[in-house]
């Protein structure tokens, strides 16, 4: 079982810069992926102006028939988004932690171009890591 | 199937005046927004009961957000990763084909969202103050256990804490209660909207 379907990392201005699927059913190719990345990012944007009030900053939760998808924007706006399966909890959790080995793998390597695709063998690994133990963590309950 | 095709000046009916004492008056942030769109894009009804924040014109603010369903609903279609075969993106899509969303959240509202096998879309934009209160008046409150059941009757001695805002609290869920019988009630007056518009 599969809770995470796949994940997309956006930087500030809609460019897909990580993306990783974990056992989706049909494979989108690199296009695609690309295509979807960008517009999630003017819909981020666009569903900002709609809100009634003030001090909205974007959709945190999509819940679709067949799939949730939870959104974290960081402060400098970069975009952390997951598909998971409906009703998946801990998302928001899960989606700190990669922001964390993010900062930690990604932003700390010397070679790594700010909004460039990330290319980091040690965020590769620790974040298999963090998400296979996401997924004991749901076995075992 | 046309896209975008309708004019919104010369479809649209005059949208029945809000009830009074309905529009006004509510205290604090609880924005209730309902649109209805057919599925050319024509916004049949829009109606808002206290709504702090306007950034557009009416007419901009309703193209938005139609744009922004329509682009949901083929992005929701495309990403959908259970089903193999999923098109094209940005191809329009039958009412019901495809995977579809039922809401959205952000840190401000709640947007619920239901299409009609007619193509008919209606939408729902909340602020989602139940649980702002429920987070407020129960989870703060030192007497209540997370798993114990919240007893919330008028006869008996409730557990939560005795406050001027807790009266505060029953007159905005009386009035919560009002705004979804309006609901209702534009759902009649809709019906009347949708067969202007379709008849003639």
């Amino acid at each position: 079982m599969a809770a995470i379907y796949n994940l997309f990392i956006i930087n500030k201005s809609g460019g897909l810069i990580f993306y990783k699927d974990y056992g989706s059913a049909g494979r989108m190719d690199t296009n695609d992926s690309l295509r979807l990345a960008s517009l999630w990012h003017s819909m981020h944007a666009i569903s900002q102006q709609l809100s009634p009030t003030t001090g909205c900053f974007g959709i945190e939760l999509l819940q679709a028939d067949n799939f949730d998808l939870h959104c974290f924007q960081s402060l400098t706006g970069t975009k952390f988004f997951v598909v998971c399966e409906p009703g998946a909890q801990h998302m928001e959790g899960l989606l700190k932690v990669i922001y964390e080995l993010y900062t930690d793998f990604v932003l700390k390597n010397p070679f790594y171009e700010m909004e460039m695709p990330i290319r980091c063998e040690l965020f590769d690994i620790h974040l298999s890591q963090a998400i296979q133990k996401d997924r004991l963590v749901l076995l075992g309950r | 199937m046309q896209f975008f095709g309708g004019s919104a000046a010369a479809d649209m009916t005059p949208s029945p005046a809000a009830p009074p004492g309905t529009a006004t008056g509510l205290a604090g942030n609880n924005a209730n927004m309902l649109y209805i769109f057919n599925r050319n894009g024509v916004c049949l009804l829009y109606r808002e009961w206290h709504r702090p924040l306007h950034t557009l014109d009416a007419q901009q603010d309703q193209k938005l957000m139609f744009g922004l369903l329509f682009s949901l609903r083929s992005f929701t279609a495309k990403i959908d990763p259970t089903s193999v075969d999923k098109g094209n993106l940005g191809v329009p899509l039958f009412p019901g084909q495809g995977c579809s969303f039922y809401s959205f959240r952000t840190n401000t509202y709640k947007l619920s969202f239901m299409e009609s096998p007619s193509g008919i879309k209606i939408l729902h934009l909340t602020i989602d103050f139940i649980f702002l209160l429920f987070a407020k008046f129960v989870m703060r409150s030192t007497g209540v256990k997370s798993s114990s059941m919240i007893q919330h009757h008028p006869s008996s001695p409730s557990p939560l804490p005795e406050s001027p805002d807790l009266d505060k609290f029953a007159r905005s869920s009386v009035a919560s209660c009002s705004i979804s019988n309006e609901i209702y009630l534009f759902q009649f007056r809709t019906i009347h909207v949708l067969k202007y518009h379709f008849v003639t």
